[in-house]
């Protein structure tokens, strides 16, 4: 049975469905990511998770309970809020006091479950701060510990690196990371950042429109994109359409609209004539001056339109002689020059059908 | 910790850093920016000398003069030629007990005005925080609708509604006969100068806990909610300390005023509701003593000062928490 399980779940505000129908499993000690850009339904259903809205339709079962009748405050659930929401009037440890106090713990174990969990996020000795003394990732911190300190069931995580600038992020990033390890309990973590919910996730739900895209494995979800708004949700991908000419088993031939005939290899047996989208990342893709010879790659004549120096790679973006903008990564390590090609170059630009992954519309 | 540890340290030191750029920048147009300000605050600050500060002293040294022989001062300079102050008004006043009294009734009118005050202003104030934006002015302006007329005529109106032959006291009356109890006066009470305090009062209390629960931040109750505590702990362990503020504006605003207050036990109290207002009113145009009128008055103003410093004391030694 699985920890969490979300059957059906629908969600309307007026005209407006914030989450259509959607099903979901979260195992005990999972990672799991709702993913999407702002409006898709994450928040909602994470409000939902916690109590804080309830859905038109479908059930939330914890521990294989269902949840309709429980309010907020019964449910064994906790929430780490984007803004903290650190209470401004009670110092470190009166915050993570406050669970505790409500869950009745006798003031005897108090000190030392506080103690633990301020050990957990790496605040000890910060007890007597009051919230507008902390920077923002120790705030982030304190309301980590204090949702944690009542050993709840689950935690909600909603955007909790939002607020934090690059760097801490990517500190952050790993604490949790460990954290989540170390304490064993069921993560539910919601952000539109994809590197985000690469990073973190066993596994991640991509949502749009209040419905879930593609509920698969990080790797997966990179790799794999099941739909076209996966492939350009996730990272970055030169999408190209095209009706299918003809598919012979694991090879298909789409003529992709402004650029001609691409080969593309393809799990699915995809019938000619219907349309498809071939994802193909721009790191997968080679650049030359001159077409590599003998090969059964798909290649094209371009120019350089614009490049983008980003340190360790440059991105260039070549425009085909049909009008089309692919896009196309380099490692700048690879070349003991800092740039391999200027605004305006000729490149041939090339890829294996294998490097593509190809979407049936 | 990690490496996030250090990160608020360079933000501060360049907090530091700025200010004194600014002021070293600002240090050439400085006289110029003075000169400004002081042409800016000199008239309100004449005001405040010449009709504040000046009276105020002026009534200090009434307090140590005589009381004159027909009402007024005597002159200060007696016929002996000797400069005639004295404590006497201050001795009367420790040593009389009644206006002792007087000010013990007043603190006590004053304070049970606060409270009812802060009872039936919070839900109302939460109420208006809680509405919607379109609704929220519209309530705003009830509150301080009855400023719009007189409030001697306010205070007329409670006649009328607590006279003997209105609706209330018949219904308040007819229900005692009932139990067979003896009717009761409404008017010229103290139960009628107590509800027209609270009257006049509470928009002082709805406003600045308005304007206090209205920032509220619903994420700390969700929070709260969250985290165990239902409706009761949500309310007594974040709404209101964090409302605290706003109780201690409206208790000042409210308090005050209120021990102050003469007109309200002069048309509505009876001759039991004497109070520090009315003595001190008493004393400049009835008894005509106003070297005792004067040490009425100061004690008056010393005990305000006081009450308003320890609010302001206790506000912000909860503001800086909070900060």
């Amino acid at each position: 049975m699985a920890l969490l399980d979300i059957q059906g779940v629908t969600r309307r505000f007026g005209d407006f469905t914030a989450v259509d129908n959607v099903s979901l499993a979260v195992e005990a000690g999972e990672f799991f990511t709702l993913l999407g850009p702002s409006g898709c339904g994450k928040t909602t259903l994470l409000r939902m998770i916690a109590g804080f809205d309830l859905p038109d339709a479908g059930r939330i079962l914890l521990n294989g309970e269902d949840l309709a009748d429980s309010p907020p405050e019964l449910r064994p659930v906790r929430t780490v809020f984007q803004s903290y929401a650190l209470f401004p009037h009670m110092s470190v440890e009166g915050n993570v006091a406050f669970p505790l106090q409500m869950a009745r713990v006798p003031s005897g174990e108090r000190k030392a479950r506080i103690e633990a969990a301020l050990e957990d996020v790496r605040l000890q000795g910060f007890n007597r701060r009051y919230p507008h003394e902390l920077s923002g990732g120790q705030k982030q911190r304190v309301a980590i510990a204090r949702a944690l300190v009542t050993h709840p069931t689950m935690l909600l995580l909603d955007e909790p690196l939002a607020a934090l600038d690059a760097k801490l992020r990517e500190d952050l990033s790993i604490e949790l990371i460990n954290l989540q390890k170390e304490v064993g309990i069921a993560f539910v973590y919601v952000t539109h950042d994809q590197t985000e919910a690469l990073a973190l996730s066993h596994r991640i739900a991509v949502m749009n429109r209040g419905r879930i895209e593609q509920l698969d494995e990080p790797s997966k979800i990179y790799g794999f994109p099941r739909t076209r708004f996966v492939a350009d949700f996730i990272g970055h991908c030169n999408l190209f359409s095209g009706p299918i000419r003809e598919a012979n088993g694991s090879l298909a031939l789409v003529d992709v609209d402004g650029l001609g005939p691409v080969r593309v290899a393809t799990a699915t047996s995809a019938a000619g004539g219907a349309r498809g989208t071939i994802a193909l990342r721009p790191e997968k893709i080679r650049i030359a001056a001159e077409a590599p010879s003998g090969t059964p790659d798909n290649h094209f004549h371009g120019a350089v339109r614009d490049l983008l120096y980003m340190g360790d790679v440059t991105v260039y973006r070549v425009a085909i002689e049909g009008g089309t903008i692919v896009e196309a990564l380099l490692a700048n390590s690879q070349s003991g020059r800092a740039k391999f090609f200027e605004v305006g170059d000729a490149v041939d630009v090339s890829w294996p059908v294998g490097a593509g992954h190809f979407i049936v519309e | 910790m990690g490496s996030s540890a250090p990160h608020p340290e360079p933000l501060a030191a360049r907090g530091e850093r700025e200010p004194s750029t600014r002021e070293a920048g600002e240090g050439r147009r400085k006289p110029r920016a003075s000169l400004g300000k002081w042409l800016v605050g000199a008239p309100p600050l004449l005001y405040l000398l010449v009709f504040f500060a000046a009276p105020t002293l002026i009534m200090v040294l009434a307090s140590f003069r005589s009381p004159g022989e027909f009402g007024g001062l005597a002159p200060i300079v007696d016929e002996t030629g000797k400069l005639d102050l004295n404590v006497d008004s201050y001795v009367r006043f420790v040593t009389e007990p009644v206006f002792a009294r007087v000010f013990v009734k007043s603190a006590w009118y004053a304070t049970l005005t606060t409270l009812f005050c802060l009872l039936l202003a919070y839900p109302l104030a939460t109420l208006i925080a809680k509405s919607s934006r379109k609704y929220r002015d519209l309530l705003l302006l009830l509150v301080i609708l009855p400023f719009w007329s007189n409030f001697l005529i306010r205070i007329y109106a409670w006649m009328i509604i607590l006279g003997p032959n209105a609706a209330l006291a018949k219904l308040v009356n007819g229900t005692l006969a009932l139990f067979g109890a003896a009717p009761v006066p409404l008017l010229f009470s103290g139960f009628a100068v107590l509800v027209c305090l609270v009257y006049v009062s509470l928009p002082f209390m709805v406003l600045p806990l308005y304007a206090n629960l209205e920032k509220h931040d619903q994420a700390l109750l969700d929070a709260a909610q969250d985290l165990g505590a239902n409706a009761w702990q949500r309310f007594w362990r974040v709404t209101f300390p964090l409302s605290l503020p706003g109780v201690y504006a409206g208790a000042a605003l409210v308090f005050i005023p209120a021990l102050g207050i003469f007109a309200i036990p002069d048309i509505l109290g009876g001759p039991e509701d004497t109070l520090i207002g009315n003595l001190i009113k008493q004393q400049f145009l009835e008894t005509r003593d106003w070297p005792f009128g004067s040490v009425l008055s100061i004690v008056l103003t010393v005990a305000a000062l006081m009450l308003a410093g320890i609010a302001a004391w206790v506000g912000r030694r909860g503001a800086g928490r909070r900060a």
